[in-house]
């Protein structure tokens, strides 16, 4: 499933050339500095209370969900956390085909953002709606603190693997997986399938300018849902760019993330 | 002493009836030395002057093999050298084997010189580091004797001047005997510029520097305008010198007022003068038939910008017009230059105001030019984004002993004081990232083998060739009108402005207010809006800002009782000024607040130069969002920052606490979009990210995440990476400039004039009118866009 697909997000630029694919693993995991007090990435919501009131509540198919300013959904009702395209160890990916050494920090940067996010949430069960992992060995060789802590994200709760293009198959973390997954109206997958109804997925990266400001955004109409990404090392897809043509119906809308949810309507495309 | 010159060169010479220079004959001399520097005006034969010694060294018969490069910081220039250089050399008979190597050279020739290398090579620097990265360059230059830098002077200003002097040092050590030429026009301070060829010691030879040029204010009938740079008023004027002078050079400080004056100019042109336009945003084929048709003297002027600062001489040009203020003494008369025509002649030059704060810069500047007065800010030491590309050039030539290549690069002027420590964190960035988490044990692009430092994967030569070079091209898409008829093109704004767009934003471009429709593949489509604000306008990053120099004999100016040397039109608005606020002065800061069009506004007359006060501008709104003040923009120009919010600054002196703009300096500034772009820039020389080229950019596979990602995950993560250390160095300078806030601050020493007004004032009027607006990213704004957020709901009938 999707796995054929094309992937628009194996940015050729940023990231050099593919070259070594051989070479072995085992190396013992390194040890974590403290990370300083962010200053530039966006914090999760404190508390329930600011989250109510920097969230974007809507209904798709009859569901009460919630867009929270971080880019999670939120379902309190069933108490479930969707998260999307979290990409774990991508720089470690490219140092391993031979591309740039990129600032090895951003799976635990993700990582604190979900860290933030259940925090506040308090999910029974967590989906992740696919790409999850950079790759299948980037899943397999997630540095130890790493894999520790995502255990312990994990523990006590439902925890739902959607495969992506990135990562298809089963991730030896923990979890199930599923390629996807329904719950009452809503269905959860990877990659929108264009006929669907109550649906949430992910894949596309969508982000939005609003005022000279590009943010990345959900994007909503009477039929679907697709979460930006969450991971820290992801780009992003114009909301009119062509991929996303056709996907979006009449009075679709975005909600851009930030310092809070702010939902605006789609331009109509000319 | 040197061999003399060749038997058939000197009889050619003496044929031709000419006479060596004092200074050729002293480069002959001198020929042995291990560096000369030798300052000539143009005009004054430099480039033989530079090649005589190796004209006589290769004599009749020469043996094979590679004895001279010449780098020059311009492909056109390594043509046109070819040319020249070959007429006495096939004047004269003389078996020597001329080349050019550029990015122009075509694969198999490239393939071939390599192979069997010509006696003398006419490259740049950028050709000149890939040559250095294959394997077989210690081959190609075992036999090098002599290189010569051309226009070392504009080089030493960027760079590629601190990357040419790495790749100097590398020659050195395969040809240990090498000796260095630099060639230059007048500098400031030729000591540093002859360190910066050679630190180990460098002759300085002068030439005659021929008589003071003969440069004025042009002489116009209308008075020019309160804002602009585009000089448009003075057409007529500009038209009757061209007619009256053989050919003139008619400079521009940016290639859209180039255009737009170009356009004007030839709807004045009645009586059809060829006049022709050259600039670097224009093909290759065009600029070369400009140059051809000057050369041929078909041409009576060109229109045209700093892409002709350096270059061919043209013997004929015999009047130069300056449009615009000079930004910088040094390069006004290196312009002036130009104008040659005849060794020993005045070179006569003409100044043209684009504004009226232009009239009192410009007279600054005759003033500065009279009295032989050069600026200069003199460059720190070379930056290691450089060195970190130059250690993986060498990495892709072959291994390399980390001791030796640091013992070769202390030989490179810029990094004579690099110590060993420096170094090292450098050829760590390279081999594994430097983090402090040791990440990429497995990875490391660099692996210490044996005893010597290599590629992990000798595939890994390939991209770092083609990351080569230390110019970064900003992306710009191109802007068009969209119509029936296909579109007039209108100009070219950067990327990273586009992606910001909005359908509905208005931005002026070219002088005109247009409303952005879309994008169609990488142009950017607009129509006309005519009489509407814009709502943003293109934010050019690269721009010089006035030298300190000028800035200070501005001011100078400010101070005198009444102006009689100025217009009239100047002089009253001056005087104006002065009746209902104040003129700026040298050791005081003036601040001027009043409310205007339905904002309050603050005006900081700091003349720092425009990248300082725009980031003042930065600093100042920063603090005035913490005040409650709501800023929500600022505009800024060499002399002042016009900032605009909600709330009126009553107080403004706790704003400009010198204490705490370092402090802002240090710690939220770091998150803006100018420290990002440096940090970008960086980022690209040294390897970390691959530079966005336009093959690749046409696939539409835009979904990169941006460098400013990688920025704010090592602030938080790893605060003191080498990337960041460089970033932070380069923010003393270059678009960040605080180095001239702090020697603003340390000239007011607190002395801060706030005056409260009713309206916009003399001087601060055309500030209104500049482009490059620049938001505030503040609560102001996040409010305004969840407004805007709603209104568009509301509209839509969705909330």
């Amino acid at each position: 499933m999707g796995k054929k697909l094309a992937c628009i997000f194996c940015p050729s630029n940023i990231l050099g050339g593919e070259l070594a694919r051989s070479a072995k693993r085992g190396a013992s995991p390194p040890s974590f500095p403290r990370p300083r007090p962010s200053r530039g990435l966006q914090p999760a919501p404190a508390c329930a209370m600011r989250r109510a009131m920097t969230a974007h509540a809507f209904t798709l198919s009859d569901a009460a969900l919630s867009a929270l300013p971080s880019g999670a959904l939120h379902w309190p009702d069933r108490r479930l956390l969707c998260v999307s395209d979290l990409h774990l160890g991508k720089s470690e990916r490219l140092a391993r085909r031979g591309g740039a050494l990129l600032p090895p920090y951003e799976t635990r940067e993700t990582l604190s953002r979900l860290d933030a996010v259940i925090e506040a949430t308090q999910p029974e069960t967590v989906i992740c709606l696919g790409d999850s992992f950079d790759d299948l060995t980037a899943a397999q060789s997630l540095p130890e603190p790493e894999r520790l802590w995502l255990a312990r994200l994990m523990a006590g709760r439902d925890w739902i693997w959607i495969e992506g293009n990135h990562d298809a198959g089963p991730v030896d973390v923990g979890g199930t997986h599923r390629a996807e997954v329904t719950l009452g109206p809503l269905t959860f997958r990877h990659i929108a399938a264009p006929a669907a109804t109550g649906e949430i997925s992910g894949h596309y990266h969508p982000k939005f300018s609003l005022r000279g400001q590009s943010r990345r955004c959900f994007l909503l109409d009477r039929n679907r849902l697709i979460l930006p990404a969450f991971g820290a090392y992801t780009g992003g897809l114009r909301h009119d760019d062509a991929a996303l043509a056709g996907l979006m119906g009449k009075g679709a809308i975005a909600i851009l993330t930030g310092p809070r949810a702010i939902p605006c309507p789609l331009p109509d495309r000319p | 002493m040197t061999a003399p010159l060749p038997a058939p060169l000197a009889k050619w010479i003496a044929a031709k009836g000419w006479a060596l220079h004092p200074h050729q004959q002293a480069m002959l001399d001198r020929a042995d030395d291990h560096a000369t520097l030798l300052i000539a005006p143009t005009g004054g034969g430099k480039t033989l002057a530079g090649f005589l010694p190796t004209l006589c060294e290769l004599g009749e018969n020469p043996p094979s093999g590679l004895h001279t490069i010449y780098i020059s910081p311009l492909k056109a220039l390594a043509a046109d050298i070819r040319r020249n250089l070959r007429t006495p050399v096939e004047g004269a008979g003389l078996n020597i084997r001329i080349e050019d190597r550029t990015g122009d050279t075509t694969y198999t020739q490239r393939r071939r010189q390599r192979a069997d290398p010509p006696h003398i090579l006419l490259t740049t620097p950028e050709s000149l580091a890939l040559l250095l990265s294959y394997e077989d360059a210690p081959k190609i230059f075992a036999s090098l004797q002599r290189v010569i830098i051309d226009e070392i002077h504009a080089l030493a200003e960027s760079k590629r001047g601190d990357q040419l002097m790495l790749l100097v040092a590398r020659l050195q050590s395969l040809a240990p005997g090498l000796r260095r030429v630099g060639l230059s026009a007048t500098v400031e301070d030729p000591p540093a510029l002859a360190k910066f060829l050679a630190p180990k010691g460098c002759n300085i030879l002068a030439a005659d520097p021929g008589p003071d040029p003969d440069i004025a204010m042009l002489d116009i009938d209308s008075d020019p305008p309160w804002s602009g740079g585009g000089g448009r008023y003075a057409i007529p004027a500009i038209l009757r010198e061209v007619a009256r002078h053989r050919t003139t050079l008619i400079f521009h400080n940016t290639r859209a007022q180039a255009e737009l004056f170009f356009h004007d100019l030839w709807l004045q042109n009645t009586d059809d003068l060829p006049i022709g336009i050259h600039h670097g945003s224009l093909a290759r084929e065009q600029r070369e038939r400009v140059e051809a048709a000057m050369v041929a003297g078909a041409l009576r002027a060109v229109v045209c910008t700093g892409s002709l600062d350096l270059g061919i001489d043209w013997g004929d040009v015999d009047l130069v017009i300056q449009v615009g203020a000079p930004k910088n003494v040094k390069r006004l008369v290196q312009r002036i230059g130009r104008a040659n025509h005849r060794y020993n002649a005045p070179s006569k030059a003409r100044l043209v105001p684009a504004n009226r704060f232009e009239v009192v810069e410009c007279h600054a500047a005759l003033d500065a030019v009279r009295d032989h007065t050069l600026d200069g800010e003199p460059r720190g030491a070379g930056p290691r984004d450089v060195l970190c590309q130059h250690i993986l050039l060498t990495a892709a030539a072959g291994p390399f002993d980390a001791a030796a290549l640091y013992e070769e690069v202390v030989n490179a002027g810029p990094y004579a004081a690099l110590t060993r420590a420096q170094f090292d964190a450098c050829l760590d960035f390279a081999a594994t990232g430097g983090y402090a988490l040791k990440a990429y044990d497995r990875w490391q692009k660099l692996l210490f083998r044996g005893d010597k430092w290599q590629l992990r994967d000798p595939r890994a030569a390939a991209p770092i060739r083609q990351n080569l070079g230390t110019i970064i091209d900003t992306e710009t898409l191109k802007v068009r009108l969209r119509n029936r008829m296909g579109g007039l093109p209108l100009g070219e704004v950067e990327e990273d402005f586009a992606a910001t767009l909005t359908q509905g934003d208005t931005f002026l471009i070219g002088g005109q207010v247009v409303r952005f429709e879309g994008l169609k593949e990488l142009t950017v489509e607009v129509s006309r809006s005519p009489g509407r604000d814009p709502k943003v306008a293109v934010f050019n990053g690269t721009r010089f800002a006035t030298s300190t120099l000028l800035t200070r004999r501005i001011l100078d100016i400010f101070q005198q009782e009444s102006w009689p040397d100025l217009p009239a039109h100047t002089a009253g608005w001056l005087s104006l000024q002065r009746q209902v606020s104040r003129l700026p002065q040298p050791d005081r800061l003036l601040v001027e607040s009043f409310p205007h069009d339905g904002r309050e506004h603050l005006v900081i007359y700091g003349f720092a130069g425009r990248n300082a006060q725009a980031t003042l501008g930065l600093l100042v709104t920063k603090r005035m969002e913490e005040q409650g003040l709501a800023p929500l923009g600022f505009t800024c120009t060499d002399y002042a920052t016009l900032i605009w919010g909600l709330e009126a600054v009553h107080n403004p002196a706790p704003l400009f606490d010198p204490a705490s703009l370092r402090e802002g300096l240090e710690t939220w500034l770091h998150g803006n979009a100018v420290m990002k772009r440096t940090f970008r820039n960086s980022a690209i020389i040294a390897g970390l990210i691959e530079r966005n080229n336009q093959g690749r950019r046409k696939t539409g596979r835009q979904a990169t995440f941006s460098s400013d990602i990688l920025y704010d995950t090592l602030r938080k993560y790893d605060p003191d990476h080498l990337l960041l250390q460089i970033t932070r160095e380069e923010a003393e300078r270059g678009l960040v400039d605080f180095g001239r806030i702090e020697d603003m601050l340390a000239r007011v020493a607190g002395r801060i004039d706030a005056l409260r007004l009713t309206r916009v004032t003399p001087l601060a009027a055309p500030l209104f009118l500049e482009p490059g607006r620049i938001p505030v990213q503040g609560a102001g704004r996040e409010r305004l866009m969840q407004d805007a957020a709603l209104r568009l709901m509301q509209e839509a009938g969705l909330a």
